[in-house]
């Protein structure tokens, strides 16, 4: 792999307008890539699934080279509809384009070369591949006071024409004061057997709000990786949604600084998997001064043959006291092929604190299941009517009410 | 309102208090090993035994073993490098060469040491009814009510004797439940272990008295390797005690042993234990490190393994007492209360390792931390694809007091069945001030407000233990938190 790894290094930035400096320090991430290697098993946070063996035998050879020299067309049945939004466009790994046009152009500001912190980014492997192969670096900064009329939606769109590629992708928001914005992430591939590695940053500052709603539905060969990252200042919030379903493979990474005092991050996460797949979820949530607050909420649902993981870590500094922090990974298994493996962790080191998790799996309920057949349903609307109530625990948890309802409809759960 | 001089005297009592009262060392002549770690020490410590050539042979595997493997390094406390070179592997009251017949023949030094432990010897002056096997070092020096025991067919007695006299049983169960190679630590014990208590119950018997052992390290530099093997036959049952202590000494000692419980069809065994090991002074010096691999397997169907243990003492601890259910019905529980306070460290907790079907496991661990001390509870709950049906149920929750002090949950949870069902839970908090405030109103002064408010904390598990470990473990909880508030 190493030496296909320069090879697609050297091919990629051959033509490449960045000055040698920038060159250089993509450079330094290769090597360090290249040191690492893709994470295995020998790595606590990936005990329970295991990339490298994945890749090798789902994907095979990875090519890293991504020619994004000439544009795509973008077809305009990708775009959600009975919504007004503004609109970010990958397709393939390329920005094609960037639609703000609900906003006002003076609040909104994106640069193209963003130069984030050295040592900040060196995280793990997987964030120095996308650090070495990301192609831009974007940077959009929401102006003070201002807040997003319209969400912003990021289609993450893969044709047919990519296949054993490796994507990397990198979006920084940066939030001023007191502003706010809704971002909604949809993953959509028509492609196959592509390895696609996603790096967020989110930096908010005092009273800023970011709602961020992930959503993986379409069902695809894909293996997904996805690192995001949250600095938040005083008395800032953020909300993630992950609606994991679509892909073959999909692990997301959430690692959260609380900074300031009354900053608060929620995260929550449906895990709906059937025929194989693999899905992962793994916060860390750094409770780092006083007065902050987090809570989590994972719920899975496993048949044939899925595997879910929940890794959910609380950290409380000696400084962070009156924290409250809670978690809780809830998952029907549906079949005795299913998996499921949880960690959920709590390392505290201040006394003056409430924290809890819990974790639970099983069967769904026989007694539950007779009472409502009971009263005139067959045994599958029964199941269905359960599950959904199971998985509307969640997406009740949503404060964004259009895009409660989006999602209600696009997983068909009625109330 | 208090007077001075009260309160010099109640400061002063709580002086004592705090000072770790097994932290006495005993003037008696040892027999030692050569220092360090090789094939001439086994063979030593083989030959001074006079064991069988099975067993040097399967000690020598374990040393060859050893050679190739690392020490685990994924623990919390993290500890100084241990030379394994610089430590005695044996060591024996010089008055032991010849094993003595009756308690009479035993050197009065060591019956002293064990009356200032309080652990009666005597049987004539015995009131309760435990039957006690005494380990001092390297060797086991005493066993009570033998002959009360071997009516009814029951064998309690040092490992090594019955190395000597059922080969057959040690031979079969020995390393059937921690193997040769299972980590650094059970390995190095699995060559060099020097003495140990082991237990058969024959079946359909149940054992009248609780059986128990006392360890106490004595000797400096050397590293306690006790080994311990219970067998419950059929429809046995079997309560089994275990308490420690070792004197104060500057340096870091070792404790790694190896227990190993086996239950066999509808039998029960039930294994509690008080550690009170010396932590160390308050600033963290000395102390015992005590690496214990502590492992039951249900092997037959309807059995029940019950783990308790009270872990109050040793620098570090660091073990996981775990159930393998691999008998169909097998029933496994682990209470556990673990207090950390000065520089003290534990990383603690089980493992249910679910083969059988309709198999339960229940965990309860209560974790208190005070003063700089770290307190991690770890642990697995493995359900496998066959174990249909299973139920596993786990509570853990910690209190801190300061925060200067840590306290963690790793948890690992593993469902492979669809049938079964798994539920964790785990809280962190403080004592609260309302329930400070409630007991002082009432005149409780806020130390003893505290022991209250933790023996409630812990009455789950103290529950669990027999009525005279159940005292002494309450005396425990109160005096291991002394001085950690206010």
């Amino acid at each position: 792999m190493e030496k296909q790894l320069i090879k697609d290094f050297e091919k990629s930035f051959k033509n490449s307008n960045l000055d040698s400096e920038k060159i250089n320090l993509k450079k330094e991430f290769l090597n360090k890539f290249i040191k690492e290697g893709l994470p295995g098993k020998n790595l606590e946070n990936w005990k329970f699934s295991d990339l490298s063996k994945i890749i090798k035998t789902e994907i095979g050879d990875l090519s890293f080279y991504n020619d994004i020299s000439s544009p795509n067309k973008i077809d305009p049945s990708i775009y959600l509809k009975g919504m007004e939004h503004n609109s970010i466009v990958f397709i393939n790994g390329r920005v094609e384009k960037i639609n703000l046009k609900f906003e006002e152009i003076d609040k909104v500001e994106i640069s193209e070369d963003f130069q984030s912190d050295k040592t900040s980014l060196d995280i793990n492997s997987l964030v120095n591949l996308n650090s070495a192969f990301a192609e831009k670096n974007f940077l959009l900064t929401v102006k003070e006071n201002y807040s997003f009329k319209k969400p912003l939606v990021v289609y993450h769109y893969t044709n047919k024409k990519i296949k054993s590629q490796n994507l990397n992708l990198r979006l920084n928001f940066e939030l001023e004061k007191n502003t706010s914005l809704k971002l909604i992430d949809v993953l959509d591939d028509f492609s196959e057997k592509n390895f696609i590695n996603t790096f967020y940053s989110f930096k908010l500052n005092e009273d800023a709000i970011l709602k961020n709603y992930k959503l993986d539905i379409k069902n695809n060969s894909n293996i997904k990786y996805s690192f995001t990252n949250f600095e938040q200042e005083k008395n800032s919030l953020s909300e993630t949604f992950i609606l994991s379903s679509g892909s073959d493979f999909n692990k997301n990474e959430i690692n959260c600084n609380l900074n300031g005092n009354y900053s608060s991050a929620f995260v929550n996460g449906i895990l709906s998997l059937n025929k194989k797949k693999h899905h992962e979820i793994r916060t860390n949530v750094n409770h780092l001064t006083e007065s902050t607050k987090s809570y989590q909420l994972i719920k899975s649902v496993l048949e044939n043959n899925a595997r879910a993981v929940y890794q959910g870590k609380i950290f409380v500094s000696s400084d962070a006291q009156k924290t409250d922090g809670y978690q809780l990974s809830k998952a029907i298994l549906l079949e005795d092929t299913t998996e499921f493996n949880a960690k959920p962790e709590l390392e505290i080191y201040a006394d003056d604190v409430k924290c809890s998790h819990g974790s639970a799996s099983g069967s769904l309920n026989e007694n539950s299941i007779f009472y409502i057949m009971s009263r005139g349903l067959n045994y599958k609307q029964a199941k269905e009517l359960l599950i959904n109530g199971f998985l509307l625990d969640v997406i009740n948890k949503i404060t964004d009410e259009d895009v409660k309802n989006l999602i209600k409809t696009m997983i068909g759960i009625k109330e | 309102m208090k007077t001075e001089s009260s309160q010099n005297s109640r400061e002063k009592e709580i002086e004592k208090l705090k000072k770790y009262k097994y932290g006495f060392s005993t003037d008696i002549e040892n027999i030692k090993a050569p220092k360090g770690l090789n094939e001439e020490v086994i063979r030593f410590i083989s030959n001074i035994k006079k064991e069988p050539k099975w067993l040097l042979d399967w000690r020598l595997k374990a040393y060859q073993r050893l050679k190739v493997l690392k020490e685990p390094n994924w623990q919390k406390p993290k500890y100084p490098k241990i030379n394994y070179q610089d430590l005695y592997y044996y060591s024996a009251p010089k008055s032991f060469k010849e094993k003595p017949k009756s308690l009479d023949e035993l050197d009065p030094k060591l019956l002293e040491t064990y009356k200032k432990l309080g652990i009666p010897l005597q049987e004539q002056k015995r009131l309760n009814n435990i039957a006690v096997d005494a380990v001092f070092d390297s060797v086991s020096v005493a066993t009570t009510f033998k002959d009360k025991l071997t009516e009814k067919g029951i064998i309690f007695c040092s490992i090594s004797e019955a190395i000597q006299k059922h080969p057959e049983l040690v031979r079969k169960y020995l390393g059937s439940v921690i193997p040769l190679t299972d980590h650094f630590f059970a390995t190095l014990n699995s060559a060099v272990f020097t003495d140990g208590s082991f237990v058969y119950v024959p079946p359909g018997v149940r054992c009248p008295m609780e059986l128990s052992t006392y360890f106490r390290i004595n000797a400096s530099d050397t590293g306690q390797f006790e080994r311990t093997l219970i067998i419950a036959d059929k429809g046995s049952y079997v309560s089994y005690l275990e308490g420690c202590t070792a004197p104060m000494r500057d340096e870091n000692q070792l404790h790694a042993a190896n227990v190993e419980l086996i239950a066999l069809d509808d039998a029960e065994i039930k294994y509690s234990t008080v550690q009170n090991w010396y932590p160390g002074d308050k600033d963290g010096k000395g102390g015992i490190y005590n690496f214990v691999t502590k492992r039951g397997l249900c092997k037959g169907k309807n059995s029940k393994i019950s783990w308790t243990q009270v872990e109050t003492g040793s620098a570090i601890t660091w073990k996981y007492p775990s159930c393998i259910l691999k008998g169909d019905n097998s029933i496994g529980e682990f209470y556990s209360i673990a207090i950390t306070n000065n520089h003290q460290k534990a990383d603690t907790g089980t493992k249910m390792i679910h083969l059988g079907k309709n198999t339960k496991s229940k965990i309860i661990s209560k974790g208190i931390s005070a003063g700089f001390s770290d307190m991690t509870y770890r642990g697995l709950v493995d359900i496998s694809k066959k174990a249909d049906n299973s139920r596993n149920y786990t509570q853990c929750d910690s209190l801190l007091m300061g925060n200067k002090c840590g306290a963690h949950t790793v948890p690992y949870i593993k469902n492979k069945n669809s049938g079964s069902n798994l539920a964790h839970e785990a809280t962190t908090s403080k004592i609260s001030e309302e329930q400070l405030h409630y007991c002082q109103q009432r005149g409780l002064n806020s130390e003893e407000a505290v022991g209250l408010i933790v023996n409630g904390f812990c009455k789950e598990v103290l529950q669990q233990l027999p009525m005279e470990f159940a005292v002494e473990a309450q005396k425990l909880v109160g005096i291991s938190l002394e001085g950690s508030v206010g």
